[in-house]
């Protein structure tokens, strides 16, 4: 192998196979696809998730809460994910196709979080889970989100209707509160609006027994 | 002791000192000063990275069995120090050190120097400044958060002239070769050259710049990712062992076919390897499927550059007591084998279907990217830098010390996390274990992982004090001819028998 110009060629070659393999083709297959219409309802899904939810993707983002959670549900018979409730179904690429970026996630240091607009709809959950998740999750490793809320006096015209209820060890100390800033505001409603239930053809809900 | 053909006094003292021998050390010599200035920087720059990454890794760890530790900040906080970590040490430590490698490494083996050295500093220094913005950005919470492609675009475009420079000059001496043979090192180079920003661009396009529809980008995200690993720092990681394996022993790779079944089936194989990230996950089979079936394949190229380099080694293990490098690069090429190996067993089905999401994958990486890619290059490191800087290296006791923390520290934290790993996953798939004992079961692993993080870090320090030290010794002793020795031995014959 002394003849530059050869090695040179393979070299490209080959990555050239799973360039058009691996990159190409999925973006072939997958690149278009369409929200599906139910043409009994006409509901469309998916659809673009609203401001202050887009807003709170962001944050998530930007606090990398995907190296902990994953955003995908694996198909039933392959792994526990529908046993742990995670989802009523497996994920498939549709449910994706207004996310940008798209984050799978590749840790499960925590749960999924697929579904957990379903799951846990509550936002006196999400907001005292966030403040501190020893507060609803005894023994989770997830860090305090403290500083997405402002700890504040309680002024004269009593607590805020927005204040978290946290009691013993975890409340501010009596004359305070501690309100959501509007970064966990958009987080919450992020977390709210992630739902994946809706049945496509690809993906059928399992039938009730 | 035989008598020398030669008569004279000199030769008949040092009989392979001969006057073509003396040209060619003469020439190498003025190679090595050619790319003194270069190299060094790249590694000093590579030095700062991996001390300012290990914190990063120290507090990340720390976190993740203490979430009360420093989490009154968002800078601070797991999911972003852990990625200034992972950006740290993979394009700040590792990749500064690889291409410190690779110049020298392509600059001696095709005898040119090195050319307009200030163009390629500047490349440093842009690569540099990229870095501090882009972390610096990941820690603000710029993040884009896409795995392995966390720096923000507005730093990587600073990072992709700086590498374009570093390429197109590695191409460039590769041009001006005055050695017509091609030795199995530069293929792997050449190929980690190319390779590279062919991934890195398409990678930028279709998933910050103009993100491609859905999952279509965890796809690009996957075939990137991987192949950082596969198709730039492992091709560096073997050009270096197939380097100085041979060169520190004194012999000849074992087999040359070997060497090239190894590289053209890792470069066919390697590239189609990235959607074993993907198993489980929202994607067609078939695309799945192709990558396991290429994963399984990897085992040709692992086999047989496993064998080439036990082969060469047999025989020569006592060395390993003497060698500096030799001990960190034989390190390297085992681990190599096993991490491959392991590799390959992640991708099937089976096993992915408990391990995927677990801790043992990130074993796993710390794996391939410490036991064998960062190993390889501190090998690398002992052999290159006397000879740029002609200082030997001042203290023998922290080159043991280095070795031994940052052997054991990551044995330490590969083989209990992946154990721990496997335990997480296999807890997870019963769906009666609750999440938060499934969480509890893995502490005792991440403390120890902690453990095995603060041995890795006195390592670091002891390399880098070493480091440090033999360039403050400008005015001391300059490099012997012979190579560094461990154990205060000294050789009965002169090396190379």
């Amino acid at each position: 192998m002394n003849y530059g110009p050869l090695l040179f060629l393979g070299i490209l070659f080959t990555l050239a196979g799973s360039w058009f393999g691996l990159v190409l083709m999925p973006n072939r297959q997958l690149g278009d696809l369409q929200p599906h219409v139910n043409t009994n309802t006409a509901a469309i899904y998916p659809q673009p998730i609203p401001g202050e939810a887009a807003q709170g993707r962001e944050v998530y983002r930007s606090l990398g809460c995907n190296y902990c959670h994953t955003q995908q549900v694996r198909p039933d018979g392959f792994g526990s994910d529908i046993q742990r409730g995670w989802g009523k179904r497996r994920s498939v690429a549709r449910d994706y196709i207004y996310q940008k970026p798209v984050m799978l996630g590749s840790s499960r240091t925590g749960p999924d979080l697929t579904n957990i607009g379903e799951r846990q709809p509550s936002y006196d959950w999400h907001f005292t889970h966030l403040y501190n998740p020893q507060t609803t999750s005894k023994g989770s490793i997830m860090p305090s989100y403290a500083y997405l809320f402002d700890v504040r006096k309680i002024g004269y015209g009593g607590a805020s209707t927005n204040a978290l209820k946290l009691s013993g060890d975890f409340s501010p100390g009596p004359g305070f509160e501690v309100v959501p800033k509007p970064e966990a505001v958009q987080l919450v409603e992020y977390l709210r609006s992630l739902k994946s239930s809706v049945e496509l053809p690809e993906a059928p809900l399992p039938k009730a027994e | 002791m035989s008598t020398p053909a030669s008569p004279s006094v000199m030769s008949a003292l040092s009989p392979r000192d001969t006057a073509e021998s003396r040209d060619r050390r003469a020439e190498l010599a003025e190679i090595d000063e050619s790319t003194s200035g270069t190299v060094l920087l790249f590694f000093l720059a590579g030095m700062a990275w991996l001390l300012i990454g290990t914190l990063f890794a120290l507090i990340a760890s720390y976190k993740l069995h203490s979430p009360e530790f420093l989490n009154q900040y968002a800078w601070l906080t797991f999911g972003r120090i852990r990625t200034a970590h992972l950006n740290a040490v993979i394009f700040g430590f590792s990749a500064e050190v690889a291409v410190g490698v690779v110049l020298w490494l392509m600059c001696r083996l095709c005898r040119v120097p090195l050319m307009a050295q200030s163009v390629i500093n500047a490349a440093a220094i842009f690569w540099n400044v990229g870095l501090v913005i882009g972390i610096g950005g990941i820690l603000r919470g710029d993040t884009t958060g896409i795995e392995y492609l966390e720096l923000p675009k507005y730093a990587t475009p600073i990072l992709f002239v700086a590498f374009a420079l570093i390429a197109v000059w590695t191409i460039v001496v590769f041009r001006f070769r005055r050695e017509r043979h091609l030795y199995v090192s530069q293929w792997y180079i050449l190929a980690a050259v190319l390779w590279f920003p062919w991934l890195y661009s398409t990678a930028q396009l279709l998933l910050v710049l103009e993100p491609a529809r859905g999952t279509v980008q965890a796809a690009v995200n996957w075939w990137f990712g991987h192949n950082v690993l596969g198709l730039w720092f492992t091709p560096i990681g073997l050009a270096a062992i197939y380097y100085f394996l041979p060169k520190v022993i004194g012999r000849p790779i074992h087999s040359y076919y070997l060497s090239v079944l190894g590289f053209w089936t890792l470069a066919l194989f390697y590239n189609w390897n990235g959607f074993h990230h993907l198993v489980g996950g929202p994607f067609p089979a078939w695309m799945i499927t192709i990558s396991i079936v290429a994963s399984v394949m990897m085992v040709i190229p692992v086999v047989s550059t496993a064998i080439n380099h036990h082969f060469t080694m047999v025989g020569h293990f006592g060395k390993l007591k003497y060698s500096p490098t030799l001990r960190f690069i034989v390190f390297g090429a085992v681990s190599y084998t096993i991490s491959s190996l392991q590799g390959v067993l992640s991708s099937v089905r089976w096993f992915s279907e408990v391990a995927h999401f677990t801790h043992h994958t990130v074993a796993h990486a710390h794996w391939g990217m410490y036991a064998f890619f960062t190993m390889t290059m501190f090998g690398s490191m002992y052999y290159i830098l006397p000879r740029i800087t002609q200082r030997e290296w001042p203290s023998e006791r922290l080159i043991s010390l280095h070795f031994w923390c940052t052997a054991l520290g990551i044995i330490l934290y590969v083989v209990p996390l992946s154990y721990g790993g496997w335990l997480q996953g296999k807890a997870m798939l019963n769906a009666t274990t609750p999440f938060l004992e499934v969480v509890q079961g893995t502490l005792p692993w991440l403390k120890i992982r902690t453990v095995s993080g603060l041995l890795l870090a006195l390592g670091h320090v002891a390399f880098f004090a070493n480091l440090i030290w033999l360039l403050a010794r400008r005015f001391g002793p300059y490099r012997q001819p012979e190579p560094m020795i461990l154990a205060g031995v000294t050789p009965a014959a002169p090396v190379g028998k």
